[in-house]
């Protein structure tokens, strides 16, 4: 068919055989009643002077079947596609991260090593890949049909989408979410490739000077912005005698459950950071003053997921 | 009460402008409304023409990616609430509301006059922002694209929405006291003709779930003009907050446009099976249980929106549980006409088109219901052929239907029948050509929404663009010869169709009293095999 | 006007035209509360999401006039009840009075809001924007509690201005009524005790629950 491109993941086939499924459904379906239809239609035409019998008496019988025929295949069909999306959308651990910016109209990309592309997405095949994704403006949608995913990519949040691709190949990639004129033009493609290839694009194919590692970037910031000032050099926490201030340390925060002064237990996740970056009285911790300064407005999403890559590399710390 | 020896048909009370303008005549108030609404459809399709205009070529042919979005957003705007949402109901609602229940008018007809009067004003005022200034955000006005990034005149546009979401609460308000005060002696709740069954349905949601939007609406206005509001995510407020609430009202809705279809072709089957409605307690009930189940799945626009998970489980599960009545009905539908004696005039033809064509848009809509399968359709052509599918295939064919139908009642005059037949399966063929070729794309996997699109869509595209034209010409042709019959169609008699229900036991057109002496019922509805109680009591 | 009521000619008589119309300004008021339901919801909604900073909003509203402005309202409804309840045993005078008495209690209570509170409201700079005078860390819900509260209460405002015009058509249509009719004092009643229960939400919404914790 036109333009048909195969499933080039194991999710991406399930689905197909999903709809298939619904496919054979419907066809089913539409035959009986288009063929009760038409065998009505003519057998039970004004004119024909077929034998029409007695009318036949009020019984629930026929409502009560096909009641309970069409629930049960109603049933079959949630529990199938429930449990599918369930999958869809949990990533396995060991995934490899990307962040991805939507923007009106394009999509920025950052690798961990720093590599940026626009409206692209270069990844490894055979690899579970899972995309952080948030958006500077509107709502967009992160949809690459060969893949049968999509998600939404919102502003305040991180959304997040796994796969695995199966194939080397070119694909087509859509912002599906109306996000004003160039909506349409919010396209890319992404491009998979084998391990080696990839590992080789991610030293030399991606453009060039833009090559810094995310966490370095990020470290570059956590000195410029100050960051340091409070938490002390390397992440370690601050304290009076230190820093002069008492702030908590950033190693090892990634993954660890953090108590707020609200008495909630949160686990820190890169929304969790990102949140105490930009809006820190909403993430009170416990035992700290609130003295941090919110960085809205003056930290954008793409370096606020550098500082995030940074302090996710300080994984040595001290922290429960 | 004054006149009632010499019976006037309501069409001669009164010839002046005023007369019609300023009658609260449930009559004449439907007549008002058929021309508003008529007029809405056209300039609806027109963009709709224009749309399909633009995707013959890849590139787009109308040159403009803020006049595509335009033209959508107007589409859809203008088709939802200022034609299909009111459609039935204001029309064949209003006209045969009181006739059914043997009632002289509706309960408040200044309320109804009112409302119309509300709908032309906002209609005026819609026009003006999508004609006038253009809107580009699409009917579904997602946050925070609609308060702070879109330009164009969405307050008017939103004010004009919220003015006919008034006036459809009146409607429904109008509707469902006189379906409860207004009975004829004798009408007991189940000897009510089903169309007024659904559209109880029908009001239900339209006076519990419109104020819901209009309140959106607000709040998303007062966003917009001051710069600021409770969906803007700079001061912690939840843009998919609006997406809940929006669709707390838009989901309801979908089944507002349904309902009373489902209620025209329950009175059309029997008539012209010439046999009982099969199971009329479980298609009552069905629209009912639609009505209220339909409150518990908004979520299901929402699959890939940034849900918890388990919220998109229960969505989809409740999706499940609200197709299973109308599943139901499709049944009894198909029941009615077994072992009956078929005729198969215009409103019977329609009403088979819409059954099919209702059932394969019903069943894609058990696709996107799937959670996995949504993930792979949602925002894609296939959710647009989806809504076409019922809404148009289904809803429009449905309101055809009972337009043919009634109109020997509302005129007094015949149409050309075998136009009729012509323009039913002309329809038919040309919406199926237009339409499904979308399924497939969508599958394909082409976003909705777009003013230009890869080359490999092309060909299916440049279908569906071709098709329209006979859908075109499908729904002009009706025009045509009903503004004919107006002038040149025979006259016709009290019950043209000999079928049952007591709007057939006035004449035609219906004085404007209704009944000279106001009928008691003994007998439940469609009583076909009993010849002796057909009409003329 | 005679006492023999009178009905139009859909109703079979005027009792059955009373009881259509006591319905539909039921069925109605259930329509208008569903119509601020969106704003409750939503207002809790939000809250949740940041309370302390939401909180630190509400703190700014000014309870004094909230507790005046709620028993204005009650005491405005419990003075047009008790006008119905004379224009049922037969003054009609009485009811006049009455009705004035509940007016006027609604347009003290309009001018508190606006005319007092709102202003030292807008004077203290909280009107959510770029003016906003609330800063620091609470900044935002602060904001997002006062874009909810000059939201609701204009909308309520305007409501009891729709209100208050109806209960003036009462008194300059009073000779018509009747201790047999007057099923309008009934219906304007029951509007006019809606937008107090409205208000009844709003209240504990605006000045209690950010004051609790
Ligand atoms: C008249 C309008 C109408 C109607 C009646 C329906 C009916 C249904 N709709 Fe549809 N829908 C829309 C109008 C409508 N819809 C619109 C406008 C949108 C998109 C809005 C936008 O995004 O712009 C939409 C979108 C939409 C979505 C979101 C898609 C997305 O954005 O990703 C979903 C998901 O669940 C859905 C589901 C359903 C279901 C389950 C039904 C069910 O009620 C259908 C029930 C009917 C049947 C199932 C057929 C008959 C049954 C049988 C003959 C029984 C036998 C069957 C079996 C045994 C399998 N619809
Ligand atoms: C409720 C009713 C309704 C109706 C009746 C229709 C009718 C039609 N719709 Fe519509 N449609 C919607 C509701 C409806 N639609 C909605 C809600 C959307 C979503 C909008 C959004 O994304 O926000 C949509 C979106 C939509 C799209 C997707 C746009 C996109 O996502 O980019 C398309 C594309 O083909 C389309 C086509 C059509 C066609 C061909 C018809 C035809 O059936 C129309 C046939 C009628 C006529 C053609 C009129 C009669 C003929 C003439 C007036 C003469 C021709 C004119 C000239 C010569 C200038 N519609
Ligand atoms: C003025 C001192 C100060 C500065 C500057 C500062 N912080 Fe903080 N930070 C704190 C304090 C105090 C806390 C603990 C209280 C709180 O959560 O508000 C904290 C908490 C955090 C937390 C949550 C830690 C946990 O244990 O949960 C993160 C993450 C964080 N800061 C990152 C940063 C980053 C990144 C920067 C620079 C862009 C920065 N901070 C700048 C003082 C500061
Ligand atoms: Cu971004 Cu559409
Ligand atoms: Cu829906």
């Amino acid at each position: 068919m036109n333009g048909y491109v195969p499933s080039v993941t194991v999710e991406g086939r399930e689905i197909d055989f999903l709809i298939l499924a619904l496919f054979v459904v419907s066809c089913a379906v539409l035959a009986l009643v288009f063929g009760l239809i038409l065998l009505y239609m003519i057998r039970y035409r004004d004119e024909s002077g077929v034998y029409r019998g007695h009318p036949s008496g009020k019984t629930w019988r026929f409502e009560i079947s096909w009641t309970a025929a069409t629930l049960a295949v109603f049933f079959l069909l949630f529990i199938w596609g429930g449990d599918l999306y369930v999958r869809l959308f949990q990533p396995p651990a060991d995934a490899l991260q990307i962040y991805v910016v939507g923007k009106q109209w394009m999509w920025k990309v950052e690798h961990q090593g720093g590599q940026r592309e626009i409206n692209a997405l270069h990844v490894p095949i055979n690899r579970p890949i899972q995309l952080v994704m948030t958006s500077e403006d509107v709502i967009h949608d992160f949809s690459v049909p060969a893949f049968r995913i999509k998600h939404d990519v919102l502003p305040g949040r991180y959304e997040t989408l796994w796969f695995r691709v199966e194939k080397p190949g070119t694909f087509e990639l859509f912002c599906t979410q109306l996000c004003g004129v160039g909506h349409y033009s919010m396209t890319g493609e992404v491009v998979a490739m084998s391990q080696p290839d990839f590992e080789n694009w991610l030293s030399g194919g991606a453009p060039a000077g833009q090559h810094e590692d995310m966490a370095a970037a990020g470290k570059e910031l956590y000195a410029a912005r100050g960051c340091s000032g409070c938490h002390g050099e390397g992440g370690v926490g601050g304290s009076p005698e230190t820093t002069g201030v008492s702030a908590p340390a950033l190693a090892g925060l990634i993954g660890s459950s953090v108590k707020l002064q609200t008495g909630a237990t949160v686990t820190a996740d890169e929304k969790f950071i990102r949140d105490c970056i930009l809006t820190p009285d909403k993430t009170p911790v416990a035992g700290y003053p609130q003295i941090m300064p919110s960085f809205a407005g003056q930290i954008s999403e793409e370096k606020v997921l550098r500082l995030i890559a940074y302090i996710k590399s300080l994984r040595s710390g001290n922290r429960t | 009460m004054t006149h009632s020896a010499a019976q006037v048909s309501y069409l001669d009370d009164g010839h002046t402008l005023r007369s019609w303008l300023l009658s609260t005549d449930h009559k004449r108030i439907a007549i008002l409304y058929i021309v508003a609404i008529t007029f809405f459809f056209f300039v609806g399709g027109v963009a709709a023409f224009l749309i399909r205009y633009n995707l013959i070529s890849p590139n787009g042919l109308i040159g403009s990616a803020e006049t595509y979005n335009r033209l959508f957003s107007m589409h859809g705007i203008l088709m939802v609430w200022f034609f299909l949402v009111p459609a039935a109901p204001v029309t064949l609602g209003n006209f045969l509301t009181p006739l059914m229940l043997g009632a002289r008018d509706l309960a408040f007809p200044r309320l109804n006059l009112l409302s119309w009067y509300l709908f032309v004003i906002a209609g005026f005022i819609a026009l003006y922002a999508v004609v006038g200034g253009g809107v580009d955000t699409g009917w579904t006005f997602y946050t925070p694209l609609t308060s702070f990034y879109s330009k164009g005149h969405v307050v008017a546009a939103v004010v004009a929405i919220f003015i006919a979401g008034f006036s459809s609460i009146a409607t429904g308000l109008n509707f469902i006291i006189s379906i409860h005060k207004l009975r004829a002696p004798g009408m007991t709740w189940y000897k009510m003709p089903v169309f007024l069954w659904s559209l109880y349905a029908t009001s239900v949601i339209l006076v519990l779930a419109t104020p819901v939007l209009a309140m959106t609406l607000l709040l998303l206005a007062f966003e917009r003009i001051f710069g600021i509001g409770v969906f803007d995510p700079a001061i912690g407020g939840d843009p998919l907050l609006f997406q809940h609430l929006f669709w707390f009202y838009s989901h309801p809705a979908v089944y507002v446009m349904i309902l009373p279809g489902f209620g025209v072709i329950s009175e059309i089957i029997p008539a012209f099976s010439r046999k009982e409605l099969f199971g009329y307690k479980f298609v009552v009930w069905a629209s009912i249980a639609i009505a209220v189940i339909g409150f518990l799945v908004w979520g299901h626009h929402m699959f890939v929106a940034g849900t918890s998970l388990y919220s998109a489980i229960v969505f989809s599960l409740l999706s499940y549980m609200v197709a299973v009545p109308s599943a139901i009905k499709v049944f009894n539908w198909i029941g009615t006409m077994h072992k009956g004696y078929i005729r198969f005039d215009a409103p019977m033809l329609y009403a088979i088109g819409f059954i099919g064509l209702f059932t394969t848009g019903g069943l894609t809509g058990l696709f996107v219901a799937a959670l996995a399968a949504d993930v792979h359709l949602t925002q894609t052509y296939f959710v647009v052929a989806h809504f076409h599918y019922v809404m148009v295939g289904g809803m429009v064919s449905a309101y055809f239907a009972g337009f043919h139908f009634w109109w020997p009642k509302m005129t007094g005059r015949l149409y050309p029948e075998m136009w009729g037949r012509v323009g039913a399966i002309l329809i038919f063929v040309g919406f199926n050509l237009t339409f499904f070729p979308q399924f497939l794309l969508g599958y394909l996997g082409m976003p909705r929404r777009y003013f230009a699109y890869p080359q490999h869509f092309e060909a299916l595209n440049l279908l569906s663009s071709a098709s329209a034209m006979v859908l075109a010409v499908g729904y002009l042709l009706p025009l045509g010869y009903f503004a004919w019959s107006l002038l040149y169609g025979e006259r016709a008699s009290a019950n043209p169709w000999g079928a049952t229900g007591l709007e057939w036991t006035t004449p035609s057109p219906p004085p404007t009293e209704n009944f000279a002496v106001t009928p008691t019922v003994t007998q439940p509805p469609y009583q076909y095999e009993h010849a002796e109680t057909v009409s003329h009591e | 006007m005679s006492d023999v009521a009178t009905h139009e000619f859909q109703f079979a008589s005027a009792e059955h035209q009373r009881e259509t119309a006591i319905s539909g300004i039921w069925l109605f008021l259930a329509s208008e509360a569903l119509f601020f339901g969106p704003i409750f919801l939503s207002w809790i909604y939000a809250r949740l999401a940041d309370p302390s900073a939401f909180d630190a909003g509400a703190r700014q509203t000014d309870l004094t006039i909230g507790i005046v402005n709620t028993a204005l309202l009650i005491a405005s409804s419990f003075a047009y009840g008790v006008g119905l309840a004379s224009i049922q045993f037969g003054s009609r005078r009485r009811m006049v009075v009455w009705l004035l008495f509940a007016c006027t209690l609604g347009l003290a209570f309009l001018g508190l809001k606006f005319g007092v509170e709102w202003r030292s409201d807008l004077e203290k700079g909280l009107f959510p924007g770029a003016n906003f005078s609330i800063q620091g860390p609470t900044r935002n819900g602060a904001q997002l509690f006062f874009a909810f509260y000059f939201f609701s209460t204009a909308l309520h405002g305007l409501h009891l201005i729709v209100g208050l015009g109806l209960v003036a058509w009462i008194i300059s249509q009073a000779r018509q009524f009747t201790p047999k009719r007057h099923t309008p004092v009934l219906i304007v009643g029951l509007y006019w005790t809606f937008i107090d229960i409205i208000w009844l939400v709003l209240f504990p919404l605006i000045y209690l629950i950010g004051r609790a914790s």
